[in-house]
């Protein structure tokens, strides 16, 4: 395996795990929210946290290419703020991705909360814990194998992307270059034994996820 | 020692407008149909629903005063709430659920200790096991013991019997007896069961529509005939009532209540043990003799108070009293015409059934 290849896997890994956490963080208040909620706003917001998932990804990436460019407001404003320019760089494939793989780990949250229901909440509050106590000993606890499925959605559906990646990041060795770019370059090349190495390892990874999602036992303590 | 509630509250087809002044000790059932805004009620005490305007003080301690913009959340009220269906934390040992609510309870507030909880609910063999190896009685017993343990100054129990079959009513209810004997917290109990309301109630709040029909002692509530709430087969008095004498040739006890008594099946209590007695209004004739060569073996002689129209057209209720215990009377209107009954009038109440409850 060439050394660019070994990067570009180090660098998804990276990008996979720097992403999921973060979207563990963020997604689980919007979850929650939507789970929730009886706001008007409800359909828009969750309309909006969906759009990612049935959107062409170049459309995505283009969009956020503009947005975060040295004339969109988003570019704009991080310029202002000193942090520079996100196209390009890895920080702007995390943004990326966090935006791509935000309903893969919006959703399964948002289920495991509604499923929950208010009555453990209720049950706590009388049990003299405050709200965000009841949240961290009684919804997290509940809603753990949610948590799971949403990290093993967002991390896979983040190691796979490709379409955003290369409008928002390009294709820039060792700095931007991903696992699928790099077999789109392999292939590109004719180079198919380096671009089986990868692609197979890819197609292990992804049946080894789901088969794993499907062993993981379901809305219970193990 | 008082619970003082004023509430308000409109939702699109309901609405509560209750003002409530219970007795700070014993037990108080909120009794209705479903719908009637009893568990409403409840959950608003609990500060689980807000309401526009509500006001409650509970023995002393303001919880709740929108007048003066002051809202104890839930959490911050000493209250114990029995959920129906327990609501146990199902990822957590029955241990684990009583001590959540434990050890969020300062150690120097702490009156009930988890062995006498424990103890009275009988739940010592259940500690290690998950609500989902419960029995649907073991849950409720689990739940009691769990709010206990926050040592409440008042206790909300919204129909903790209902999910249970007859057979683990009769398991817990003398748990909940045990509850209401031993310790003093004040205890409001929503069902809609008279024989749990005549088995554990001291005080009884009727609600209909959203409103409160009748609110007082017991005893003289159920014998109240103005309720439009009709009991139909339950309607009937209950008697506070002591144990006095035994007569073993016939297995029968002497129970005396006001300078009368009855004789009732020896169920094994001793002498000088306080109980309660249960007439049903459908269990009384009226005669205007003693009446020799009966094989009835209660009647008590009384002054009649008043006569209504029960809900069917062939059928009255008679309220008459006994020195001062009132017994409520079924009997046709056909009877009622046939005796010429009027109110003043002394006649006899021949009893076929008498039910010792607790």
């Amino acid at each position: 395996m060439q050394s660019a290849d070994i990067d570009a896997i180090g660098l998804t890994l990276e990008l996979a795990t720097l992403t999921t956490f973060s979207l563990l963080i963020l997604g689980t208040p919007i979850a929650w929210w939507l789970a929730r909620t009886s706001s008007p706003l409800k359909g828009m917001i969750g309309a909006v946290v969906t759009l990612p998932l049935i959107l062409p990804p170049t459309v995505l990436g283009f969009y956020l290419l503009v947005l975060l460019g040295p004339q969109g407001p988003l570019g704009i404003l991080t310029q202002k703020l000193g942090i520079g320019l996100l196209p390009f760089t890895f920080p702007g494939l995390v943004v990326a991705s966090m935006v791509y793989s935000l309903p893969f780990v919006v959703q399964p949250l948002q289920q495991a909360f509604a499923a929950i229901g208010p009555r453990p909440l209720e049950a706590a509050a009388t049990l003299r814990a405050s709200p965000l106590d009841a949240f961290f000993t009684v919804v997290l606890p509940l809603a753990r194998p949610g948590f799971i499925t949403a990290a093993i959605l967002g991390f896979a559906h983040t190691i796979g992307e490709f379409g955003v990646v290369l409008m928002i990041g390009g294709n820039i060795p060792g700095k931007t270059q991903v696992l699928s770019m790099a077999i789109y370059n392999h292939v590109e090349a004719m180079e198919y034994a380096n671009a089986h190495w990868l692609a197979g390892g890819m197609l292990a990874f992804s049946f080894i996820v789901l088969l794993l999602l499907n062993l993981y036992p379901r809305g219970g303590r193990a | 020692m008082t619970i003082r509630g004023i509430f308000q509250l409109s939702w699109p087809g309901f609405a509560l407008a209750v003002d409530l002044d219970l007795p700070g000790t014993g037990v108080t059932a909120l009794f209705g149909h479903s719908g009637s805004g009893k568990t409403t009620c409840l959950r608003v005490i609990a500060g689980l629903e807000r309401v526009a305007s509500g006001y409650l003080e509970v023995n002393g301690e303001v919880w709740q005063d929108d007048a003066r913009g002051l809202f104890l959340p839930t959490h911050r009220r000493a209250l114990g709430y029995v959920f129906q269906d327990a609501a146990l934390f199902p990822h957590l040992t029955v241990s684990e659920n009583l001590n959540y609510g434990l050890r969020r309870v300062p150690a120097a507030q702490r009156r009930v200790s988890p062995e006498a909880a424990i103890d009275l609910m009988g739940i010592g063999a259940l500690l290690d096991r998950f609500p989902d190896r419960l029995s649907g009685g073991e849950k409720s017993r689990v739940a009691m013991a769990r709010a206990l343990l926050t040592s409440p100054r008042l206790l909300l129990m919204d129909e903790p019997l209902a999910a249970l079959d007859h057979e683990r009513k009769q398991e817990i209810l003398p748990y909940l007896e045990k509850l209401h004997d031993e310790l003093e917290i004040p205890v409001l109990y929503v069902s809609h069961s008279p024989d749990e309301v005549a088995r554990l109630a001291d005080h009884l709040v009727v609600l209909q529509d959203g409103k409160v029909l009748a609110s007082g002692p017991l005893g003289k509530t159920l014998a109240r005939l103005d309720l439009p709430i009709r009991l139909g087969e339950d309607t009937g008095v209950i008697i506070d009532a002591v144990v006095a004498e035994r007569d073993a040739q016939w297995h029968l006890i002497r129970v005396d209540f006001d300078r009368s008594h009855l004789w009732v099946r020896d169920n094994g209590l001793p002498i000088g043990h306080r109980v309660r007695v249960r007439i049903l209004a459908r269990d009384i004739s009226l005669a205007l003799d003693k009446g020799k060569d009966t094989s009835i073996v209660n009647a008590l002689q009384g002054q009649v108070q008043a006569i209504v129209d029960e809900a069917h057209p062939a059928l009255a209720l008679v309220r008459l009293h006994v020195g001062n215990t009132p017994l409520i009377s079924r009997l046709t209107k056909r009877s009622a015409a046939l005796l010429d009954l009027r109110p003043g009038m002394t006649l006899w109440a021949q009893i076929k059934a008498v039910a010792l409850i607790g």
